[in-house]
């Protein structure tokens, strides 16, 4: 290549010892603190109209955030809807999905959920019928009912927390899994707090 | 109708017509049609020209505009209306508007906007659509439009029903120009733009859950203040949101108060002078080397309306390494986006600076203590100056051609560029020392975006503005049909082609760093684009070497109306300083050699 200019090659100038990490936080060289990903959950709550979940989605795939699952339905006023995502990302990735989130125009607010949050998921199993008895005990075990049988299969449906559904597909397992259908998570504050 | 444009979608004897009637148009006639309700919203709102191509679809809104005082520039291509506009936008501060058809008239607008949005630019697109009951259908000529440009506009709307259409128009201005600027888009089914309507548009406002911050908050304010107080060597890095924000005028007060070495980013360019001491010039890729050492050497940076992208930090990791991060900025989102503020201040720039001008002044000025980080910038200044050769019996340097140019012409002068070896030429070689003279395409980097831009700059500058467009031969190529307005509209532009028979950019990065190998990247197809901007009706120089250079820019500058001089220049010159993709900004190349060293 031609051209080229005056000055001290690369390897003859000051070099700062300071460092950032991937996150651009400064830190101190000698210790690595790459910060580690945590479950986050994230309520957000929306004008009702067309449009705003597939741009809530759009938003989260397009900018790579690591999303465990996003449920959305109707709230107490036919004008808004609430949408919950639970996302896993270290800490400034959580920050930087809620203020993406806040910034679409038809989000009216989010917030992150206290861990301590009611937090439910529903799932449907579709076992095989051999043994409906034993899969009526389990699902009692677990809180849940059947609410299908066939000759040859029978649907139960839990409702709990992540880890309880978790829990009880494994349990199931010894039945011969069919099918599993999962919601995602919704949640609520605790108490008197309300869920903006 | 403007005395200087003439009508573009008129013929001569309509004009005469609708000129004769002036008298009836006193009375503003209400609103008839959703078409004419999106008409009538965007006289409201002040806008001046529209940018388009009409098709089926938009054909409501071009009949409703028959009538209307607003001038609609026909552009050769779709692109080139969003381009126009975008530049519009950033050379007048108030949202350039664009039109199309819907189906490939809203999908060749798509690049347009994604650039708009990338470099948060006003901008507003009206985009026609199928009827209501055609949509979903495949319809002739349907494209999902929200759906497609959903992820490159701050906000976009379907609008469904004739009575609001004209609110909806409204909004989408007013969310354009508020708070971070962007673009917003109206897809504008042909039913709802048919239907009759006698609803007049409201003012033009923002949806209530839209409040772009004003203020920072006090305490960070003061932890800042206290920060920048106790620095040695602090830097302030102005970007684009300077410029956006209309906070050129606070920023110069405070970086001169407490003598304050200044960077910008690129689309930062024209927010402090490039001619005052203070002033490092651009820091990044191809920023001076100067900037960029003090970029790596500062203990305090104080970011403004920047985005911290990767063009300019190079890898995070050792960006201002060394440096507590003050980050102002309106969009909060961009508070520890890429680089961790450590002090993040959101609000408008403007304000935000005059905040922390307050909280100073009430500590000891600490601009003594920046005295030795004064001279050390000075002297980096001397070390690396930005420098090329000019041997007679070389071919002709494209950096000669840029000074030669800002030579010539006066210091509001716009510049507009293509994207590539040129477009950092224009910006290392020109000395810029106004907001709003520095038009170009950073975050997406568009080739082809110069002509356009320059189009829509024109209009939008002053009338004794000078607008100069710097193109690459292959930059040129691409939206070059844009001559024909140009020509139409008689626009005062000179073009600069620096023509070297390479997409030079690619081939600087093939010899740099795929071992010479020059894979698609030789133009020595290219036609002679002085014969060809003849053919257009614009005039037409072809300059080879140093003699050419004057009496070329002369005549071009002198002439009234559009002008490309196709210059040959050196077709191996490269861009120095360059900070390697990814690389350390305190680790330029100042030559092809160095770039093993990185
Ligand atoms: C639309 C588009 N296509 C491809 C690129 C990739 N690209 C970046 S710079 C460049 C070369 C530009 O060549 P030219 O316009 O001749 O300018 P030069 O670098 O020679 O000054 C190319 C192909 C781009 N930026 N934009």
């Amino acid at each position: 290549m031609t051209g080229g200019l005056p000055g001290a090659a690369p390897d003859e100038r000051p070099h700062p010892d300071g460092r950032r990490n991937s996150q651009g936080v400064r830190i101190d060289p000698e210790v690595e603190a790459e910060p580690e990903p945590r479950r986050a959950v994230l309520s957000a709550t929306v004008k009702h109209e067309p449009g705003v979940l597939a741009a809530v989605s759009g938003l989260f795939s397009r900018r790579q955030f690591n999303i465990e699952s996003l449920t959305v339905g109707p709230t107490e006023d036919e004008n808004r809807a609430r949408i919950t995502l639970v996302i896993e990302e270290p800490d400034p990735g959580v920050e930087q999905a809620k203020k993406q989130l806040e910034k679409l125009i038809p989000v009216i607010s989010v917030t992150e959920l206290d861990p301590s949050a009611s937090q439910r998921e529903l799932a449907l199993i579709k076992v095989d019928g051999d043994a409906p008895d034993q899969v009526q005990s389990v699902a009692e075990m677990y809180g849940g009912e059947a609410v299908d049988a066939s000759q040859e299969t029978v649907t139960v449906e839990i409702t709990g927390s992540r880890q309880k559904i978790n829990a009880a597909v494994d349990t199931f397992r010894r039945f011969d899994i069919r099918e599993v259908v999962r919601t995602g998570t919704a949640a609520l504050e605790r108490g008197a707090e309300e869920t903006r | 109708m403007s005395e200087q444009v003439p009508p573009t979608t008129q013929t001569e004897a309509e004009a005469a017509a609708a000129d004769t009637d002036e008298g009836a148009e006193d009375a503003p006639k209400g609103v008839t049609t959703g078409a004419s309700s999106v008409v009538r919203a965007l006289e409201n709102t002040g806008a001046e020209y529209l940018f388009g191509v009409q098709g089926g679809a938009i054909m409501p809104v071009y009949d409703a505009l028959f009538h209307s005082d607003l001038n609609h520039v026909t552009m050769a291509h779709e692109q080139g209306a969003a381009h126009a506009a975008d530049a519009f936008g950033i050379v007048s501060g108030d949202p350039g508007v664009c039109l199309a058809t819907s189906g490939p008239g809203a999908t060749n607008l798509v690049t347009g906007i994604a650039d708009a949005s990338m470099d948060s630019d006003p901008m507003i697109a009206l985009t026609g659509q199928v009827p209501t009951d055609f949509v979903g259908n495949d319809a002739f000529q349907e494209t999902d439009t929200t759906g497609v440009t959903d992820p490159i506009t701050k906000t976009n709307y379907f609008a469904g029903d004739e009575d609001t259409v004209g609110d909806v128009v409204g909004e989408a201005f007013a969310v354009a120009s508020e708070g971070r600027q962007g673009p917003t888009l109206v897809d504008l089914p042909k039913d709802v733009t048919q239907a009759e309507t006698d609803v007049e548009p409201g003012e033009a406002q923002t949806p209530d859950t839209y409040n772009p911050p004003e203020e920072a908050d006090d305490d960070a304010v003061e932890a800042a203040a206290d920060t920048i107080a106790a620095a040695e060597k602090p830097v302030i890095l102005a970007g684009g949101g300077v410029i956006k924000g209309e906070a050129t005028d606070e920023l110069r007060a405070f970086a001169r108060e407490y003598e304050i070495p200044v960077i910008t980013t690129m689309p930062g360019i024209g927010a402090y002078p490039e001619d005052d001491d203070l002033s490092l010039e651009v820091a990044g890729m191809h920023g001076t080397g100067y900037a960029n050492m003090a970029i790596t050497h500062c203990d305090v940076l104080v970011g403004v309306g920047t985005r911290f992208d990767d063009r300019l930090t190079g890898g995070v990791d050792s960006f201002a390494p060394e440096a507590d991060v003050v980050h102002v900025d309106i969009d909060p989102a961009e508070i520890s986006k890429n680089v961790h503020a450590d002090y993040p201040l959101i609000g408008d720039a403007g304000r935000v600076i005059d905040q922390l001008d307050d909280e100073l002044d009430r500590r000891p000025d600490p601009s003594d203590r920046y005295a030795e980080w004064r001279e050390q910038v000075q002297a980096w200044k001397t070390e690396y100056p930005m420098d090329y050769a000019t041997p007679d019996d070389e071919p002709l340097k494209p950096q000669f051609v840029v000074e030669v140019l800002d030579e010539a012409t006066d210091d509001d002068t716009v510049v507009t560029t293509g994207v590539g070896q040129h477009q950092m030429w224009a910006f290392q070689f020109w000395n810029y020392t106004e907001p709003r003279t520095w038009v170009s395409s950073h975050g997406l980097g568009t080739m082809g975006y110069g002509l356009p831009a320059a189009i829509g700059a024109k209009l939008a500058a002053d009338d004794d503005q000078s607008v100069v467009c710097f193109e690459g031969d292959g930059s040129f190529l691409m939206t070059i049909q844009e001559l024909s307005v140009a020509v139409r509209e008689n626009l005062d532009i000179t073009v600069a082609v620096l023509n070297n028979e390479y997409v030079g950019m690619v081939r600087q990065w093939q010899d740099g760093f795929f071992e010479g190998r020059r894979m698609a990247s030789e133009y020595s197809w290219c036609p002679d684009f002085a014969k060809l901007a003849e053919a257009f009706g614009a005039q037409g120089h072809t300059v080879a070497d140093y003699d050419g250079v004057e009496d070329a820019v002369e005549a071009a500058v002198e002439y009234d109306g559009p002008s490309v001089i196709d210059f040959h220049i050196d077709p191996e010159e490269n861009v120095f300083p360059m900070v390697p993709s990814g690389g350390k900004n305190g680790k330029f190349a100042l030559q092809a050699d160095h770039l093993d060293q990185l």
